[in-house]
């Protein structure tokens, strides 16, 4: 972390002085990893329908929360991965059993979830209120050990891309093809979704459930209106999710708006600009 | 059975290599969908497979396949070598494509032939394979279109390029000329009789498309709650079967005009 420190010393900003506002540099540090993590991860979250799996995953960790309150934990995030963990996978089965389209199911279990979550945690009159710091999330909290521990899932992401990407690619474009070459799917498919689980719990905290969905969705939809071959598209997004991860963070620094809601504007403000300059035809 | 290119062989596969189904029994759930099916399919023969929809067609290919369970036996015959199961290429019935997907022909085709991992930019190597393949088909120009920018007949060729490496002994299609317009359902016929006397292969393909059938293929097979009927496309497609298949009434006397 120190190296760190003395890396943004050198920026050119008032916050980026030395021994000042460290929780300024976390935050940013922090951005530099979720948001390459986001945009991979969006490239496969777009291209499988699954842009409301992540917010029916949000809505499973409060459950998860709830489940870590009532048992009387102090730190709920492993009840919370633990939970989206079991909801991942058991979504998946679901969905590589059952003839439904994704989209219903993801309704399904997203609703079950929710109502499980509000339950439990209105259990004898609580109130619900305590868990709205999940629903905005507040970067500026971010503690250097998690920005390690997304780092370390960076990284594991990034092995199971190139172990699985080729066989996720093919079965969500042409099923029969990818079954015909004996590509079979569901080990890879849970590792995905478990993958999302793992990451969208953790970061929610701080980014915030309403923000996650849109970085997990925003940066592959914009890149797909421009790219060409697979390489682009993932080149872009991952460029995006981090140009707009920085450029969000500096302007609500400035502004002093939510960083999540800043960094989701940019991402939007670029996807209305890549639809204008869509490659046409073919 | 007559076979306009290699004789009659009669009922065994003598000299040449053959794929045999016997008493092939195909049920799904409750459901049976193939009922004692048997048929041989020789080196370098062309046979195409009509039936109604729903009469099995696809699930006759998926059990030579060995992608779904079936009793009966399927079993490969070359000369000098026993019983062996055969290489196969299959290109599977196209879906619905999402026209939107940043996959280019090369990405689709490398993730399939090699584990290299796509979304990192394709070496060259692996790109001039990808282009061999493609060439082979006459599909060289294809490489860099984006898989959801292709026609119909484009799309068919890459996919059959795939089913030829490795090179297999047989070629199974699922309705190839599907989504693809009269001028290139000419074409990709063309082809699939240039491949298979360039590589000596079996091609089985089913079709709902009568009139290529005398041109394109040696024999045809009826298959309507059973195989009804097997011969040549003259003969199949003038049957009793075949009108009672089709529910082609009275009034279509002589069946499909040839």
């Amino acid at each position: 972390m120190n190296l760190w420190y003395s890396l943004v010393g050198l920026l050119p900003f008032e916050w980026a002085a030395p021994g000042t506002m460290y929780f300024m540099k976390n935050a940013l540090l922090a951005i530099l990893v979720i948001s390459p993590l986001f945009g991979l991860l969006s490239t496969l979250v777009v291209q499988n329908n699954m842009a409301f799996f992540s917010d029916a995953l949000g809505h499973s960790a409060f459950t998860g929360m709830a489940i870590g309150a009532l048992v009387g934990l102090m730190d709920q995030t492993w009840t919370a991965v633990a939970f989206a963990l079991i909801f991942a996978l058991l979504f998946t089965y679901v969905r590589h059993r059952s003839k439904m389209s994704s989209d219903t199911i993801i309704g399904v279990f997203s609703s079950a979830a929710m109502a499980l979550g509000i339950f439990l945690s209105t259990l004898g009159g609580q109130s619900f209120s305590k868990f709205n710091v999940l629903l905005i999330g507040d970067i500026l909290s971010v503690q250097p050990g998690k920005i390690g521990l997304l780092f370390l899932i960076l990284l594991l992401i990034l092995a199971l891309w190139l172990y699985a990407y080729n066989g996720l690619m093919l079965s969500s474009i042409h099923p029969a093809l990818a079954g015909s070459r004996g590509i079979r799917t569901f080990l890879q498919q849970a590792l995905f979704t478990a993958a999302i689980a793992v990451v969208v719990t953790l970061s929610m905290t701080w980014v915030g459930l309403l923000v996650i969905n849109s970085l997990l969705v925003l940066p592959g939809a914009l890149s797909r209106n421009l790219a060409k071959n697979t390489a682009q598209y993932h080149l872009l997004a991952v460029l995006s999710a981090i140009l707009c991860g920085i450029a969000g963070l500096l302007t609500s620094y400035y502004l002093g708006t939510s960083a999540g809601a800043t960094i989701t504007l940019y991402l939007a403000l670029l996807f209305f600009l890549s639809l204008i300059f869509a490659r046409r035809g073919r | 059975m007559n076979f306009p290119n290699h004789g009659a062989p009669g009922e065994g596969c003598a000299g040449a290599c053959c794929l045999r189904v016997d008493r092939l029994c195909v049920k799904l759930e409750e459901d049976t969908i193939l009922q004692d099916i048997s048929f041989h399919l020789h080196c370098g023969e062309m046979v195409a497979l009509i039936g109604p929809n729903g009469a099995g067609k696809t699930s006759l290919f998926q059990s030579i396949l060995g992608q779904i369970p079936y009793t009966g036996k399927i079993t490969f015959e070359r000369p000098g070598t026993g019983p062996s199961r055969p290489l196969i290429g299959y290109v599977p019935q196209s879906p619905a494509f999402d026209s939107r997907a940043p996959v280019s022909v090369l990405d689709f085709f490398a993730a399939a032939i090699s584990p290299w991992p796509v979304f990192l930019p394709v070496p060259i190597s692996l790109r001039t394979k990808v282009q061999n393949c493609l060439d082979r088909v006459q599909g060289g120009a294809l490489l860099d279109k984006r898989i959801g920018a292709l026609s119909g007949g484009e799309l068919q060729r890459v996919l059959l390029a795939m089913a030829l490496e490795p090179l297999p002994q047989i070629l199974i299609l699922d309705e190839p000329l599907s989504g693809v317009d009269v001028e290139g359902e000419h074409q990709l016929m063309e082809l699939l009789q240039s491949i298979r006397r360039e590589y000596d292969l079996s091609i089985l393909f089913s079709t709902h498309d009568f009139q290529t059938l005398p041109q394109y293929a040696d024999r045809v097979m009826l298959l309507h709650r059973g195989l009804r009927k097997i011969g040549g496309p003259a003969e199949v497609l003038q049957s009793p079967e075949f009108r009672a298949a089709f529910h082609l009434g009275e009034t279509r006397k002589g069946g499909w005009s040839v």
